[in-house]
């Protein structure tokens, strides 16, 4: 499974939605994945992909991983996953 | 100061998932303790429990749910709302502006701990899971009892070891009765059932490997138990005005500390805590018909209660029944006084005593009568319930029937 299709589970699984309600252009809010659920979406990437998403939930948009949508989220993970 | 009943009850221990079906167990003496299942459980050297079957979170939560709920807040949230159905109260407005919750437990989420502990000490993870905080809060369960049914007033978790559920109701007890609420859901819940959990209690070397006997003389430890018990204390004025059913008075309590040991019981911090609820109460100690014994099954405890009970009650101490439920669902720990006030309702309400059963001799350190074996119908008009906790800590509450 690629990259981007291991997300779009991911993102669905969390907004109890299915796989192909999620877009590229979607945000977590118009998901309906609130605060807690994007930490429960990073520890689940980082679960799937082996990789630490330097996220705070704190500060989700100082971070340096960029998750204003969904296509931002993906590349980000394609980025740490090939310095893997 | 205002009077208080008991409105509701809910439960699960291995007796039963539900108090119908806990109190039918008791009144047949049935025996809840078994072999323990869990991982690992061939490395411990104690391998039995009052262990809850066939209660599994998958079907009753759903996957958000389960991610925040330890098995304790699942107990909780299962007796809380068996509670609060039977006492047909609906909380909103000023009732659930002013009513809130107070529940006992010493461990808290201890299977959330022993399993991310294991993950990232044994199987070297370096992540756990986003939600490892809320779920093992020792006040876990008690925001979300709060939350499922809408309680808005004064809610907190007590934590005295063995003596958590009674310090809390006594807690509750003492906020209705003084008016700061109109009904307060309170009781408590322990699920310590995991290998970490046994294993620190093996540690202590009081734990029996086959049985738990209270006041028998063979007696040889306690054995752990989980589950919750739940119930409301509701203003008696408020709870006539609507009709509710009402299951028994509460009338006093008393809580002492030993100020001695850390794990020694004192028979004077007892006596002076069964003392007190009585005075709290205003009722003489001939009134006591029936006590819900500590009766943990160790040497120490056992004894220390019964010298208790003699020095206390006199020549009464030899016409009351004092029985151990602990030999049937096992010691709950900080929800032990909890399920135990089920029995002093059954007592009061049923005119059922719960049987101490696994009593094999007679212990002449002991020479109670302890309703050996077999439950025994009698008409009970008061009865106190003990818990002596870890750390010097007492609490016994006293209830009438009405």
């Amino acid at each position: 499974m690629s990259i981007q299709s291991k997300v779009f589970s991911i993102l669905a699984e969390q907004a109890f939605l299915e796989p192909f309600d999620v877009t590229l252009e979607s945000t977590l809010d118009e998901l309906g994945i609130d605060s807690m659920g994007v930490v429960e979406c990073i520890f689940a990437i980082e679960e799937e992909f082996d990789i630490t998403i330097p996220f705070n939930a704190n500060e989700p948009q100082r971070s340096d991983f960029d998750i204003s949508n969904v296509a931002s989220m993906i590349s980000g993970i394609e980025a740490l996953v090939s310095k893997n | 100061m205002k009077r208080v009943v008991v409105t509701g009850a809910g439960t699960i221990n291995s007796l039963g998932h539900s108090v119908p079906a806990t109190l039918v167990a008791m009144r047949e003496g049935k025996c809840g303790i078994g072999d323990l299942e869990f991982r690992d459980v061939d490395r411990l050297s104690i391998k039995i429990g009052g262990q809850v079957r066939g209660f599994e979170a998958e079907g009753r939560f759903n996957r958000q749910q389960i991610s925040l709920y330890d098995r304790f807040t699942q107990f909780t949230l299962t007796a809380a709302k068996e509670a609060i159905d039977q006492s047909g109260l609906e909380f909103g407005g000023e009732l659930a502006a002013k009513s809130g919750v107070v529940l006992g437990t010493a461990g808290g989420g201890v299977s959330t701990w022993d399993d991310n502990y294991r993950s990232v000490y044994e199987d070297g993870k370096n992540r756990v899971h986003p939600f490892v905080v809320p779920k093992l809060m020792n006040n876990a369960a008690a925001s979300h009892v709060s939350m499922q049914h809408n309680l808005k007033g004064p809610s907190f978790t007590v934590s005295t070891a063995c003596a958590s559920s009674n310090h809390a109701m006594a807690q509750a007890f003492q906020m209705v009765r003084t008016g700061l609420a109109p009904a307060m859901v309170t009781g408590g819940s322990e699920s310590m059932l995991c290998f970490g959990g046994v294993k620190a209690w093996e540690g202590l070397r009081v734990m029996s490997k086959d049985a738990c006997r209270p006041f028998s003389a063979n007696r040889n430890g306690m054995v752990q138990g989980e589950g919750a018990g739940i119930f409301v204390f509701e203003e008696y004025e408020h709870a006539h005005g609507r009709g509710a059913d009402i299951l028994c008075e509460v009338i006093g309590f008393a809580m002492s500390s030993d100020a001695a040991d850390i794990v020694m019981p004192s028979k004077h911090g007892a006596a002076r805590a069964i003392f007190g609820a009585m005075k709290d109460a205003g009722i003489n100690p001939e009134e006591v018909g029936y006590i819900n014994a500590h009766g943990t099954g160790t040497a120490a405890n056992d004894k220390t209660e019964c010298a208790a009970v003699a020095d206390v009650f006199g020549q009464h101490a030899d016409k009351l029944m004092m029985s151990s439920t602990k030999s049937m669902h096992g010691h709950l720990i900080g929800g032990t006084g909890a399920v135990e006030l089920l029995s002093c309702i059954m007592a009061l309400r049923d005119g059922v005593i719960a049987p101490t059963i696994g009593y094999q001799e007679p212990d002449p350190e002991c020479a109670i009568d302890v309703v050996p074996n077999e439950a025994r119908d009698a008409k009970v008009e008061v009865a106190l319930s003990n818990a002596f906790a870890f750390g010097g800590l007492n609490a016994v509450l006293a209830l009438r029937s009405v």
